[in-house]
């Protein structure tokens, strides 16, 4: 098992209670405890966070830009799911 | 001097800060992976940062306006406190990692203790360094149990480590009469307590690693009456030769 | 569904550069774009690590415990820096150990400026001050760069890099205010260091041949002469303040540009110290290989260990 290097792990971050974790970037880690010092020594070193997330990169599955337009353009056209679309009387609060 | 007692008591708790971040600062730009040598440096930050809380306070206690600077560039090899162990060369990674893993193992216990302290600026310290050492010796310890049950290389590194520094390690729970007065007014802890503490974290800890403790129980000490190995005063050479070179000026 | 060609492709590419739309990681790119990217990036990568260790060599000696513990924060955040940057390239299909590998054979390249040795504490001043002021005008302008995950890696680069070069200035006014023997180490440090700060910037614009494409794909924003420029105008003035000479004669104001004339660089020196025969180049990758060797049975530990511990769970 020489030449055998660390996998590849992706780093989210929850930078203070209350918001999402978010992707920061990624490190190489030979298992899910290291992974996760390794990326507070790495991702913390300002007080970015308050909590970690560590997924070996082979486990995330992307959607293919190729397929963008059918994915995502079907979506723009559908007006009607956003508030403004629907016009109310003036003087109606809070709506 | 205000409280040669304490005084000698937290310039020992400096000096072992002092001597093991100079010593981890080393590796800074050497580490055997990017990501380690980053955590490593972490260490030495905190270490480097205690260090200095503990001088400063020493320089309070002597009472003679000295601060962590002046203690730690300025005296003769005699007077450090550090003990035997933290002196020692940074050898190979396992040996690094069984260094500061027996060394956490001490720390940890006696900042927890420390925390209780009669002495306020002592309790305060304490609970600074305590968040940093329990991360220390959790680091530690998950390599010493991957370098143990690794490879046969690794296990042979590790083991070789331990069988080298292992004699240093009573040193640690050194105490002296004057230690005595300090833990009865509160002050400090006796060292008894720490050293059951630090056996047990050590023995689970090896024994996950699979590493045997040396069966020739042979113990060194002498740093903490200021007689240390040859190791030191290279260390110190380095250490000091800016202040040594150009003596009395601002940087 | 009906494949596009790849002039298609590539037209669409650059329609996307052009409307400043970032290109990202599964994003359709030309081959050249990702070599160049995978090469600049490395480099830059390689730059970062190899970079810690002129300054490294002071940790030891810093001569108090605060310049200690600043100088281990500034070398800890080159090597957070080059495993930021290595991520970028690792998005690009490259393998971050095969691209060191690169850097051990010499085939891969890094910033001439840390094969000049630190042999002084004001080196350490200055390195901050001069290198990491025209590292920062690089990549500043870098922030910009067509490819996502190199720009918001620049991003947070330069964010945390603005503290590395306020240090260095920091320490080099107190050596100016300082004794005249502090205040000749950090001249002497000025004069070994501005010629080689310069060179930074890479060849002038007439030598740089791949320079056209890389501001078409918008890569680069800026050429080599022009960074260089806002670099000694950035400078000039905090020299000033030091109370330090610009080693170069012929430095002085120019009115009608509006910008500083300086005398012309010695490309011979820079292209000898690219191509390996700097004062350290032996030296810096010597260290570095001994390093990733000295590891290997660690990283080999680390594995073997939690592929035992796998088997054991799923047992």
């Amino acid at each position: 098992m020489s030449n055998r290097e660390w996998p590849l792990w992706e780093v989210f971050i929850r930078s203070k209670q209350g918001l999402n974790h978010k992707h920061v970037g990624s490190l190489r880690a030979p298992d899910a405890t290291l992974a996760l010092e390794n990326a507070r020594d790495v991702y913390t070193r300002r007080s970015e966070g308050i909590s970690i997330w560590v997924v070996e990169s082979n486990y995330v599955h992307a959607s293919d830009p190729s397929d963008a337009d059918s994915l995502f353009e079907p979506s723009d056209t559908k007006v009607y799911r956003h508030p403004t679309f629907y016009e109310v009387p003036d003087g109606i609060k809070h709506m | 001097m205000k409280n040669e007692d304490l005084y000698n008591y937290v310039l020992r708790l400096g000096d072992d800060s002092l001597i093991l971040g100079q010593r981890l600062g080393e590796w800074c730009g050497h580490g055997p992976i990017l990501e380690e040598d980053i955590a490593m440096t972490n260490i030495s930050l905190d270490l480097i940062g205690q260090a200095m809380s503990l001088l400063d306070y020493a320089g309070v206690l002597d009472g003679q306006g000295k601060d962590h600077d002046a203690l730690a560039f300025l005296r003769f090899e005699n007077e450090y406190r550090n003990a035997l162990l933290l002196e020692q060369p940074n050898g190979d990674f396992a040996n690094t990692m069984m260094r500061q893993f027996l060394f956490d193992a001490f720390r940890k216990p006696l900042y927890e203790k420390l925390l209780e302290s009669t002495d306020m600026q002592i309790a305060a310290i304490a609970e600074k360094s305590l968040k940093e050492t329990r991360y220390h010796l959790k680091h530690t310890s998950e390599w010493v149990i991957r370098l143990g049950d690794g490879t046969d290389e690794s296990h042979q590194r590790a083991q070789t480590a331990l069988d080298l520094l292992w004699r240093y390690t009573d040193e640690l729970f050194f105490q002296t009469e004057e230690d005595t007065t300090l833990i009865s007014l509160g002050m400090v802890p006796s060292m008894s307590e720490i050293k059951a503490e630090w056996s047990k974290t050590v023995l689970s800890v090896l024994e996950e690693a699979t590493l045997v403790i040396p069966t020739n129980n042979w113990q060194f000490e002498g740093g903490r009456r200021g007689m240390h190995s040859e190791h030191l005063g290279f260390l110190l050479a380095d250490l000091q030769y800016m202040q040594r070179a150009y003596p009395n000026m601002k940087w | 569904m009906k494949t596009m060609d790849l002039q298609e492709l590539e037209k669409r590419f650059q329609e996307k550069i052009d409307k400043e739309i970032k290109i990202e990681p599964n994003d359709w790119m030309p081959d050249e774009y990702r070599k160049t990217l995978i090469r600049q990036i490395s480099q830059h990568a390689h730059s970062e690590i190899v970079g810690m260790l002129p300054e490294g060599n002071w940790i030891t000696r810093a001569p108090n415990l605060r310049r200690k513990a600043v100088l281990l924060a500034k070398v800890q955040d080159e090597a957070g820096h080059g495993l930021y940057l290595y991520s970028s390239v690792e998005t690009l299909g490259a393998d971050r150990e095969a691209t060191i590998d690169d850097l051990h054979s010499g085939k891969a390249k890094y910033s001439s400026i840390f094969n000049y040795p630190a042999v002084t504490w004001a080196d350490i001043g200055t390195i901050g001050w001069l290198v990491d002021g025209a590292a920062i005008m690089n990549q500043v302008a870098l922030c910009r760069c067509s490819y996502g995950p190199y720009a918001r890696g620049m991003v947070k680069i330069c964010k945390e890099e603005s503290f590395h070069q306020r240090q260095g200035f920091e320490s080099l006014v107190t050596l100016c205010n300082g004794t005249p023997t502090q205040k000749a180490m950090a001249q002497d440090a000025m004069n070994r260091f501005w010629w080689p700060a310069l060179m930074m910037f890479g060849p002038s614009d007439d030598e740089s041949p791949n320079s056209a494409q890389s501001m078409k794909w918008k890569i680069k924003r800026f050429s080599n002469d022009e960074l260089r420029q806002s670099f000694v105008d950035a400078t000039v003035p905090q020299a000033e303040i030091l109370g330090l000479t610009i080693p170069d004669p012929n430095l002085k104001w120019n009115e009608e540009t509006g910008h500083y004339d300086f005398s012309p660089i010695n490309w011979d020196e820079f292209w000898q110290v690219v191509n390996g025969n700097g004062p350290c180049n032996k030296e810096r990758i010597e260290a570095r290989t001994k390093a990733k060797e000295e590891g290997m049975w660690v990283r080999e530990a680390a594995m073997a260990y939690a592929e035992k511990r796998a088997l054991k769970k799923t047992a």
